[in-house]
């Protein structure tokens, strides 16, 4: 069945990018201080997290490549959709990056400015030096440069080889997705946790954490899997696709259930070691949240894990709709209030402000992933008529 | 009155699916039916209800949590108060960061055990006990439907035997219960 964009959401999401768009530029010309740096903290902010979404959407399709699940065909197109904002991200991303590079790290990256690096210089800090030989803007440009190529380059043979698939049938594109899909996994691994630490963690550049990485990376899969829900509640709302049923809602509220779950821990894990050993070069991250943000710090944890946890552990709920749709809403936000805190209080410590500016950013950018992933959806038939596990999965029932 | 017991096999889950949907729809009750894995969908053809095990889980790991808050409580903060990464040592609340990781652990170990050992006690394959089913091929190859004509009174048993011939059996036998 083909989808087409309602009038109403063609009207919501140009309303959104509007407004937001006014927020933003009303928020940007009427800032006092900081303002190119608080301008590039919530660019980051949003471009990251959105981008996030996409990348994970695209990593969770590449997992059912590799695994060769049969359940989550109905839902395939969704979960393309999503990743198909992904071009669209990359150019945010790279855009935001690159004029935090010409700014010198505009006190985002405090490491771009050699000022650090000068042993001369008042501000030399011998940490960043000894840090210089990873983190130094041509070196993070290769890396950025190889991480989002590579992911684009997947992503472009994912869609086309899916596409092509509804055409011609057969196994040959299956078994290729397969190996595809494997190898994807495997620079993934790497990438995902590396481009954290040179996006977000460099952000607080004494600070260390291996974990950071995957902390990161479960925080923004469960994003991507509320989205993949909201989207497909959404269409099957409208009507458009009677081959999902109850048991695949609730396969992907096991998803939502289990990434807050590995949320929770990643988050716990790495508060709990830090807290024990206590010692001073890795509590600095800590102290700077809880001092100045206590409430939304541990209040963001609580909604994204207990909220979760509560709500939808029984198979009830992961199978209604509203339940659903308002457990991922809000969980959706206590992911972005996570990256906000990581990006903005990392580099902006007390003097960020939660204003015009840092509520447009986030809608305007909304209102484009919105618009990009109905796009998508429209463009191809919402499920894939020649995948050969389709039967499997439009009989899927547990 | 004597109860008796018709077991009916199969050699495929499928015809005995089909086969149970017939004679429910003909108002027969399924017993039970002893097959070598668990066959998808039967449950609700022959009504067997949702299974408790969840509650219990829960029960049980209520239990863990609470024996292990007391049990450290006691250990570390009552008994012997420990140096925690000098924290505090004459306060449970705040070392609670220390002890989470233990009280999850043993809430999973209660609860993992205690579902376990209800499992086996309920369905009464504790290591010892005698095997309950009808048939020993019935863990392998073959499906059995038992039908008792104790639940089946508006039925004779010659007219049960008849209603499963219909369903493609392999091979048919009875048995008296005292």
């Amino acid at each position: 069945m083909e989808f087409k964009i309602s009038n109403r959401a063609k009207l919501v999401t140009l309303s959104l990018i509007v407004v937001g768009a006014l927020f933003t530029l009303i928020g940007a010309f009427t800032m006092e201080e900081h303002g190119l740096q608080r301008f590039l903290a919530s660019s980051l902010t949003n471009s990251f997290f959105f981008f996030a979404i996409g990348l994970l959407a695209l990593f969770f399709l590449s997992l059912q490549y590799a695994t060769e699940t049969a359940w989550y065909v109905s839902v395939k197109r969704m979960i393309e959709a999503v990743a198909g904002y992904l071009p669209f991200g990359i150019l945010f991303l790279i855009v935001t990056l690159a004029v935090i590079t010409l700014y010198d790290g505009a006190h985002i990256y405090i490491w771009m400015d050699s000022e650090y690096t000068n042993p001369s210089s008042h501000h030399y800090d011998s940490i960043i030096d000894g840090k210089s030989a990873y983190l130094n803007k041509a070196f993070f440009w290769i890396r950025t440069i190889a991480y989002l190529a590579t992911y684009y380059l997947f992503y472009l043979g994912f869609r086309k080889r899916s596409l092509e698939e509804d055409r011609v049938g057969g196994t040959a594109i299956h078994f290729k997705n397969y190996k595809k899909g494997a190898t994807f996994l495997v620079f993934f691994s790497v990438f995902s946790s590396m481009q954290t630490w040179d996006w977000i963690m460099s952000i607080d550049v004494h600070w260390f954490s291996t974990l950071f990485g995957w902390y990161v990376f479960a925080g923004m899969w469960c994003s991507a899997m509320v989205v993949i829900i909201l989207v497909t509640l959404y269409l099957k709302k409208l009507g458009y696709l009677p081959r999902v049923n109850d048991s695949h809602i609730h396969d992907i509220g096991k998803w939502i259930f289990a990434t807050s779950f590995l949320w929770s821990y990643m988050w716990f894990s790495q508060f709990m070691l830090i807290w024990y050993a206590n010692m001073p070069e890795e509590v600095t991250y800590y102290i700077a949240r809880i001092e100045d943000y206590k409430l939304m710090y541990f209040g963001m944890f609580i909604v994204n894990f207990a909220f979760p946890m509560l709500i939808l552990m029984s198979r009830d709920a992961k199978r209604n709709a509203g339940i659903l749709s308002f457990v991922g809403l809000i969980i959706l936000a206590g992911h972005w209030m996570d990256v906000y805190l990581m990006v903005t209080v990392g580099s902006m410590g007390p003097t960020s402000h939660f204003g015009l500016l840092e509520l447009g950013m986030p809608l305007l950018i909304l209102g484009i992933f919105i618009r990009v992933i109905l796009v998508n959806l429209s463009k191809a038939p919402l499920t894939p008529v020649n995948h050969p596990y389709l039967d499997e999965s439009v009989h899927h029932e547990i | 009155m004597a109860d008796q017991v018709i077991y009916a096999m199969y050699d495929d889950d499928d015809i005995l699916k089909d086969g149970a949907k017939k004679l429910v729809a003909k108002g027969v009750k399924v017993a039970e039916v002893f097959s070598p894995f668990p066959i998808h969908g039967i449950d609700p053809i022959i009504g067997v209800k949702n299974t408790r095990l969840g509650i219990m889980a829960f029960l049980y790991g209520l239990t863990g949590l609470t024996l292990a808050t007391i049990g450290m409580r006691y250990f570390m903060i009552v008994d012997w108060p420990m140096n925690i990464g000098g924290k505090p040592s004459f306060s449970y609340l705040d070392n609670m960061l220390a002890f989470i990781p233990i009280s999850f652990e043993f809430t999973v170990l209660c609860a993992a055990h205690g579902m376990a050992l209800t499992y086996f006690l309920r369905n009464k394959t504790l290591p010892g006990i005698p095997a309950q089913n009808p048939d020993p091929r019935t863990t392998d190859d073959r499906f059995v439907m038992e039908i008792r004509t104790s639940d089946n009174t508006h039925f004779s048993a010659a007219e049960l035997e008849a209603l499963l011939k219909e369903t493609g059996i392999v091979e048919l036998d009875q048995k008296e219960i005292k």
